[in-house]
């Protein structure tokens, strides 16, 4: 008899990369649903373009470098960062501006540092700053009118039109900047009061904003109940966020105040699904509290005291390049030791 | 109420343990043919005290250590040693080692035994050894001895000891079967244990999946001193270190163990073996294994004699062979897969799993690590498994070791959860085995090195006192030639010192008047030992005499001694003196002898 001869473990139980990916996708999907109908059609087509374009450049990709096509597609790490591109890029982007940051995250930035779990950048990220970057005025001002589900808002063939064509002067009419940067360049001028007439407020924090927030958020709950990620990497973001804002931001009349901080923007869909990736953030608990935490700090810096008007890429990108310091110094205590082992090993250390 | 504590990380594997729970323990019986391996346990391998052919009683011992740690192995029946030879045995490796084969000769005859009711009455160091005698080890892990781990570093007071009854490996039941059936030799070798190391608490650790087990055992310890800890469910609470962690909040310092913290722990199957050691006198000749998995009709728990091949066990409980595509000795989580189904039940044996490939299926192709951090999550250690797992496979062995590599317990945890399937154990025990070797080799390179040094150094010390001795020699010559001069200028200045042929006859004249003188001297010296030179033979005279001495002495105060007559103290001192006589006359012909040899040496020289 010849039996399989395997070292311990001999059971396993573990939820496959594929499948927590898939997992990553599904909570996103109320956030998705929510900008469908509060920013129309502009999300669900980025989505989707990003996703094909993602799949279609890794599988080019990894032809090139001889590795396995269909065993790394079928991963769906591809998939979600296109995926994480389409959300969080402007409704009327063009098409070809989502390529190339589609294309520069995974070609670039995850890929050519050496494929799943090389890279030391968020590849979405890196794809979002480099056309932020590079095309600022398509960046900014392609962000589609809230709400504007109700009141005639343009429809799939409409959208996707404007999206493929490159006459973009044709959606003026629907197209603004976001929130953030609406009260960011008003601010200077006007009170809060009359800043938050503007319609894009709405009644509440940020028409529409507020509502795709609260739903990522809610996909971002289901994550942590899932045990996909942990809670330390969310919390800390949202907690150095907003006790800046609360240290900063107490005259609304100079900054923006808390709740749009928190709501409008990227904050949520940064907290649970991009500050979150596992292969560029901190490793330890305590290493994630302080990576977390740096990010909702930059966030709040940028947003308040830079040129842009949401700072998630950036912010993440930042702290990624702190990681391996982070890391080196937040090692947990190993049972039986007196002190966690902190930095690097050397020769005259025991 | 025990008060519990919590240990991190930790998972919840399929415990799979109600199949070989079902029915009560079998006995397995005697099978055809016993293979008892000479190496049962971590330590020295004992040696056969039994030829080829030696009839044996059931209980006779038939192996012993004799230098190093270990323990006897004793025959489990009575008959014939067949064969001592190479055989396969369980072992990760799948390697041969020796064995001794006995052939059962079906009257399972006992050799006499001597129980002891009256532990108490007994010397502690007494009941260790029948301990030892009796062959018992740790029935739970490495098998380390027990009468040695009965015995913590004289300034180390146990003062709890553990029992553990965790048994946190999916599908194992054979400690639980044990605390079912046998609850009150359990108690019973406890309290043997507990008698010998005196600690202020006995606990019972039982995770709460086995209430049977917990109910038979809290019957058993009803009216003792003894605590029953109901602990959560959970792998791997039984591992030494987190079940000392959960029942005392504890941790055992790294590189240390757990008598540093003042806790023992002892296995369930241990205290059983203990009990029959001193109540029945019986040698550690079987033990309960569970025969499992779903290749077996019959699942269950077996008393199996050590030595039973796995094979007759597997057949007992209905094994279809066909189905078979994994066999597991121990726990799916830290177990190893057996090659053949020949291997014998040994002192550490306590599961067999006979899988089918959809009960453990291979696992799937490994991914790369996205870092998820699953595995620190779960390590009970507070390890960072991932680290180590890049250290390990880029050999940055210096910084694995570091990150703590060798606090690792291999419960297998991180490769349980890992979703990139990726065997972190294996790496982590590549590793340590790397670090291992390199030490070995750093220590014979060291060893080496010194060795190196010492000769060159010596070398350089007796080229040295060569060097020293030829300068003293220059010296001397020097100085006569400066007094050659000096008397040469003298006779000159004496004499016509105008004349400096005569002058120069002079000198040639004297000096060789003066080597004649020498050779004459020399030649006196050789031939008239007498004189200057010490008498040898005179010399030895004395010592022997002096000896022969000392040995009438000391015959007579022998004697005196034996008798105990009354002058032993006058006769001590009187072998006193002539002792000093001896060493006396030694020394001087030590002397003698010396002064002889220098002097033959000053006359080579010359």
């Amino acid at each position: 008899m010849a039996f399989v001869q395997q070292s311990s473990p001999h059971a396993h139980n573990a939820r496959p990369t594929s499948r927590v990916m898939l997992w990553v996708i599904i909570a996103a999907l109320p956030g998705l649903l929510a900008q469908t109908l509060f920013f129309g059609w502009g999300n669900l087509i980025n989505v989707i373009w990003c996703i094909a374009v993602a799949l279609a450049s890794e599988a080019a990709i990894l032809a090139l470098r001889n590795k396995p096509v269909a065993f790394f597609l079928k991963d769906n790490t591809a998939a979600v960062t296109g995926l994480l591109l389409g959300l969080s890029l402007p409704q009327f982007l063009p098409l070809w501006v989502s390529a190339i940051a589609v294309i520069s995250a995974i070609v670039v930035a995850k890929q050519l540092y050496g494929g799943l779990g090389s890279n030391p950048f968020n590849p979405a990220m890196v794809g979002y700053a480099l056309v932020l970057i590079s095309f600022p005025v398509a960046m900014t001002t392609n962000w589609a009118e809230p709400a504007m589900l109700w009141k005639g808002a343009p429809g799939f063939g409409e959208t996707l039109g404007t999206i493929i064509s490159a006459k973009q002067t044709a959606v003026d009419g629907w197209t603004m900047a976001t929130p953030l940067d609406e009260y960011k360049h008003k601010i200077a001028t006007h009170t809060a009061e009359e800043v938050l007439r503007h319609p894009t407020f709405g009644t509440g924090v940020a028409r529409g904003w507020e509502w795709v927030n609260a739903a990522f958020l809610a996909g971002g709950l289901l994550l942590v109940v899932l045990r996909i990620i942990t809670w330390h990497i969310p919390v800390a973001f949202l907690a150095g966020l907003t006790i800046m804002s609360l240290a900063f931001g107490n005259n609304a009349d100079q900054y923006a105040p808390v709740t749009l901080h928190l709501l409008a923007g990227g904050t949520m869909l940064g907290a649970f699904f991009i500050a979150t990736d596992p292969v560029s953030a901190a490793t330890s608990h305590q290493g994630k509290l302080i990576y977390g935490a740096g990010i909702g700090i930059l966030i709040y810096l940028i947003r308040t005291w830079g040129n842009y008007p949401d700072a998630v890429a950036f912010s993440v990108l930042l702290m990624n390049f702190a990681v391996p310091f982070i890391d080196h110094y937040t090692p947990p205590r190993t049972y039986g030791h007196h002190k966690p082992r902190r930095g690097l090993a050397s020769r005259d250390q025991g | 109420m025990t008060q519990l504590w919590n240990f991190s990380g930790g998972v919840h594997p399929a415990e799979n343990k109600h199949q070989s729970t079902a029915r009560p323990v079998r006995v397995a019986g005697i099978p055809d043919l016993l293979v008892l391996p000479l190496q049962q346990h971590i330590g020295e391998p004992a040696e056969a005290v039994v030829n080829r052919g030696d009839r044996v009683l059931k209980g006779q011992k038939i192996a012993d250590v004799t230098m190093g740690m270990g323990v006897p192995i004793h025959a489990p029946t009575s008959g014939i040693i067949e064969n001592i030879a190479d055989l396969p045995v369980p072992h990760p490796s799948g390697m041969n080692d020796r064995c001794i084969t006995l052939k059962p000769d079906g009257e399972d005859q006992w050799l006499p035994l001597s129980p002891i009711s009256d532990y108490r009455g007994m010397e502690r160091d007494e009941v260790l050894r029948i301990i030892r005698e009796a062959g018992v080890c740790g029935l739970g892990g490495a098998g380390f001895p027990t009468d040695i781990k009965l015995r913590p570093p004289r300034d180390r007071k146990v003062s709890t000891l553990i029992l553990n009854g965790a048994e946190c490996e999916p599908y194992i039941t054979a400690d639980d079967m044990t605390m079912r059936e046998q609850a009150d030799e359990v108690v019973a070798g406890l309290k043997i244990m507990a008698w010998i190391l005196r600690p202020e608490r006995c606990v019972i650790g039982v995770e709460d999946n086995k209430p049977e087990a917990v109910d038979a055992m809290r019957k058993a310890t009803e009216g003792t001193q003894i605590e029953l800890a109901v602990i959560p469910t959970k792998y791997p609470s039984g591992g030494e270190k987190q079940l000392i962690e959960i029942l005392t909040g504890m941790e055992v310092p790294s590189g240390g163990i757990p008598a540093d913290i003042g806790v023992m722990c002892q296995n369930i199957g241990t205290a059983v073996a203990v009990a029959r050691a001193v109540f029945e006198g019986k040698p550690l000749i079987s033990r309960i294994v569970t025969i499992t998995g779903e290749a077996v009709r019959e699942p269950g728990n077996f008393e199996a004699l050590i030595g039973t091949p796995v094979e007759y066990l597997l057949e007992q409980a209905g094994l279809e062979a066909e189905r078979v595509s994994r066999l597991v000795m121990g726990g799916p989580m830290m177990g190893y897969t057996l090659h053949t189904t020949a291997v014998p039940v040994i002192k550490t044996s306590n599961c067999v799993i006979a899988a089918t490939a959809v009960e453990l299926p291979a696992p799937p192709p490994e991914q790369p690590c996205i870092r998820c951090g699953e595995c620190a999550e779960v390590c009970p250690m507070g390890l960072l498994p991932q680290q180590l797992f890049w250290h390990s496979k880029a050999s940055e062995f210096e910084k694995a070791e570091h990150l703590n590599l060798f606090d690792c317990i291999e419960c297998g945890a991180c490769s349980y959860v890992c979703p990139s399937s990726i065997p972190l154990v294996q790496y982590y025990r590549y590793a340590k085995g790397e670090i291992r070797i390199q030490k070995a080799e750093q220590l014979k390179a060291d060893r080496a090195r010194e060795r190196f040094e010492a000769r060159q150094a010596r070398l350089e010390r007796e080229q040295q006192e060569k060097e020293q001795r030829r300068k003293e020699r220059a010296k001397a010559a020097a100085e006569a030639q400066a007094k050659k001069q000096a008397e040469a200028q003298n006779a000159s200045a004496e004499g016509e010192a105008t004349d400096e042929r005569a002058a120069k006859a002079a000198l040639v004249q004297q000096a060789l008047a003066r080597k004649k003188a020498k050779a004459d001297t020399a030649k006196t010296d050789a031939d008239v030992p007498a004189g200057e030179t010490p008498d040898i033979p005179d010399l030895e005279k004395q010592l022997a005499h002096a000896q022969s001495k000392l040995a009438t002495m000391q015959g007579m105060l022998d004697d005196a001694k034996a008798q105990q007559a009354d002058n032993v103290d006058k006769l001590e001192r009187a072998v006193a003196k002539n002792h000093d006589r001896v060493k006396r006359a030694e020394n001087a012909l030590a002397d003698a002898r010396k002064q002889l040899a220098n002097q033959t040496e000053s006359q080579s020289t010359d």
